[in-house]
């Protein structure tokens, strides 16, 4: 098995014991209680516990690797596509900036800017169809959304 | 017995009959049809961004509409697996196998043609064996007390999460993920914020829009960004006459087209073992008993036949612990529970009885959404096939903006936005280091039920966790558990070990054919 699998699998089983400890931490500033009468704290505990667990039998088994294997000749689905750095940005930038003028500017400009900015991201989109999309998008979604559905949210804030 | 599984179905039909819930099962199977034929969008995506929708709708008409989005998919993923060799729904994976090399000998109208009557036999027969099989589950499980759920639950979140997708012990730990993440919030019992970090927002609990969607939405469109390879639609010519297949054909195709059908209910009543195993397994089989298996792989029409029809036999089963014990089995299941919690419906064997239009009237609707998606693909099949050209950098933002709108009017504010984009964030994450997420939502719904019921369990055998192994019942249940996990973990160890297991067979010929 390749090295980037095994690798991948260590960080896994590592990022589950890693949460898991923190919700044991976490947990066990709430009351435990017990078996009988069981506390706030009880059901977190346990459960961080079991994921220390489990996270480390992912990373000693080495299980996802045989896994991974047989997804890669799957179409299509490899899952290991690099981290695209473009689309992926644009993505999230695409979301904060709905979440920014959303609060401050209403629905029009924050759908606009959102469809706007992470239409970009796509290597095959110009700016001018990024511009057209994030147009229609928003018309018809101001439409269905905001007179159709009732949303409460304000076409623009002042 | 028959005959008042028939007056209750009567009285289904009366309820899925009425013109809004007859609108609302159109709608939802529409959409759903259409989602499964645009390549790169999921089932999971489509439902999570219509829940907020359902909210102010009537839980009857909610329910007909998102479930209708599940069945309509799978008559469209096929369409897409067909006719463009992309396995965008895992069910439909092993349809390619057949149906692809059909298409491109210009036979592309006789495998949907085939694929539509199988789809409508296997999901018919699904629908019956739920409306026999439900209640007798719901007699069985009104008799359990705290401890004997508590087992089921383990079951269905053990056994749903390693059958699932990938490796059983990271399914196992995105459940337990799932778990905590259902801890959020305000303590039921002693009132205690949990796991809130000092966020107001916090308390009331993380929305499932929002799970749902950062998962299943913005992680996958991270992942799919610029990595979507261009569709090949050379083989999409397909005229309407096209489709009704030859006598010879439907001989050929009757009997896997039954057997599937038997395979895929079977699936349906084993816990954990959804839609994608019932289809890999019924191909297998009609492999093996065929007597030309060599024509498997270059188009052979039992090959389409089989595993739609235990697809949508299966599909139509999967309601039935769902719907009658509460537990749901996979992360399609968890959601459309998830809808049901919302609209204030308890989930668990007194549905049935508390609400029996929700009950049969989804039942009901099961037969007309199918008639009405065999009646819709007919006529619409060109449509359809000119939406398998929709690009998907015109998709994503597009449903990027569906994303934000749909968390924002669940709770009509602009934070649980933000949880949804971290939230999809961390599930990109969790793809990239080979995790499959859909259990997430599984532990997520069932979390709160499963700790309030534990905890009455122990309360109720004054702490003695023996109780679990002493009542007979919860005893059997834990032991099916087991086995199901030993075999899983056994199978996958040999798996390991030595390279030939019957699904990387299948898988790889799906690589040979590309």
């Amino acid at each position: 098995m390749s090295r980037h699998i095994r690798i991948r699998e260590y960080y896994a089983g590592a990022l589950m014991v890693l949460i898991g400890i923190g919700a044991v931490l976490e947990g066990s500033s709430y009351k435990f209680g017990s078996a009988a009468q069981m506390g706030p704290g009880f059901f977190p505990v346990v459960l961080g516990i079991l994921l220390v667990v489990v996270g480390i039998l992912i990373a000693v088994t080495q299980q996802g690797a045989a896994e991974a294997r047989y997804t890669h000749a799957k179409a299509g689905h490899s899952g290991d596509e690099p981290f695209d750095l473009k689309g992926g940005t644009a993505i999230i930038a695409g979301v904060v900036s709905f979440i920014i003028l959303g609060d401050f500017a209403g629905l029009v400009p924050a759908t606009f800017s959102c469809v706007f900015i992470s239409a970009i991201g796509d290597r095959t989109t110009s700016l001018k169809g990024a511009l057209t999309l994030a147009m229609i998008v928003t018309v018809l979604g101001s439409v269905v959304f905001s007179v159709m559905l009732n949303v409460q949210f304000p076409l623009f804030r002042w | 017995m028959i005959l008042s599984a028939l007056n209750d179905l009567l009285y289904g039909f009366s309820v899925a009959l009425q013109p809004a819930n007859l609108v609302w099962c159109f709608t939802g199977v529409l959409i759903g049809n259409l989602v499964g034929v645009l390549p790169g969008m999921g089932v999971m995506a489509a439902i999570s961004i219509l829940l907020p929708l359902t909210f102010s709708m009537p839980p009857v008409a909610a329910l007909l509409m998102l479930s209708g989005i599940y069945y309509g998919s799978q008559y469209g993923g096929a369409i897409c697996s067909i006719l463009l060799n992309l396995p965008c729904h895992p069910p439909h994976a092993v349809t390619c196998l057949d149906g692809y090399p059909l298409a491109k000998q210009g036979k592309g109208g006789v495998a949907l043609g085939i694929t539509m009557l199988s789809s409508f036999a296997g999901a018919s027969f699904g629908i019956i064996e739920m409306i026999f099989f439900a209640p007798a589950l719901v007699t069985v499980a009104l008799h359990f007390g705290a401890a004997e759920i508590c087992s089921l639950m383990v079951l269905g979140l053990l056994v749903g999460s390693t059958l699932a997708k990938g490796s059983p012990l990271k399914g196992i730990s995105m459940t337990l993920l799932g778990l905590l993440l259902g801890l959020v919030g305000t303590d039921i019992n002693t009132g205690i914020g949990r796991f809130t970090f000092g966020i107001h927002e916090l308390l009331d609990g993380i929305e499932i829009v929002a799970v749902a969607l950062g998962m299943f939405g913005i992680a996958e469109f991270l992942k799919s960004v610029n990595n979507v390879r261009p569709i090949d639609t050379s083989h999409t010519h397909i005229k309407l006459r096209d489709m009704c297949p030859s006598r010879s054909e439907l001989k050929q195709a009757a009997m896997p087209m039954f057997r599937g059908t038997i395979i895929g209910a079977l699936c349906a009543l084993i816990p954990g073992t959804g839609p994608t195993i019932a289809s890999f397994v019924s191909y297998a089989t009609e492999k093996k008993l065929s007597k030309t298996p060599e024509r498997f792989g270059h188009g052979a029409i039992e090959g389409v036949a089989c595993p739609e029809a235990s697809t949508h036999s299966s599909v139509q089963g999967d309601f039935i612990p769902t719907m009658s014990l509460g537990i749901p089995g996979d992360a399609v299941m968890a959601l459309l529970l998830g809808a049901l919690i919302i609209q204030g419906i308890t989930p668990g064997p007194a549905l049935m009885s508390a609400h029996p239009d929700l009950f049969w009237g989804l039942i009901a609707s099961f037969w007309i959404g199918n008639i009405m998606l065999m009646v819709l693909n007919v006529p619409l099949i060109g449509i359809w096939v000119k939406l398998l050209a929709v690009p998907y950098r015109i998709l994503y933002p597009s449903a990027l903006f569906f994303i934000c709108i749909g968390v924002y009017s669940s709770t009509n504010s602009i934070t649980p936005v933000i949880l949804t984009l971290a939230i999809g964030i961390f599930g990109y994450l969790l793809l990239r280091l080979g995790f499959h997420p859909a259990p997430i939502l599984l532990g997520f719904v069932l979390g709160p039920r499963f700790e309030d019921e534990f905890r009455r369990a122990m309360i109720l055998s004054r702490g003695d966790v023996m109780v679990f192994a002493e009542k007979p019942i919860s005893a059997a249940i834990l032991c099916l558990t087991a086995i199901l996990i030993g075999y899983q973990i056994y199978a996958a160890f040999r798996n390991r070990q030595a390279v030939g297991g019957k699904m990387e067979e299948l898988d790889n010929s799906l690589t040979v054919e590309e």
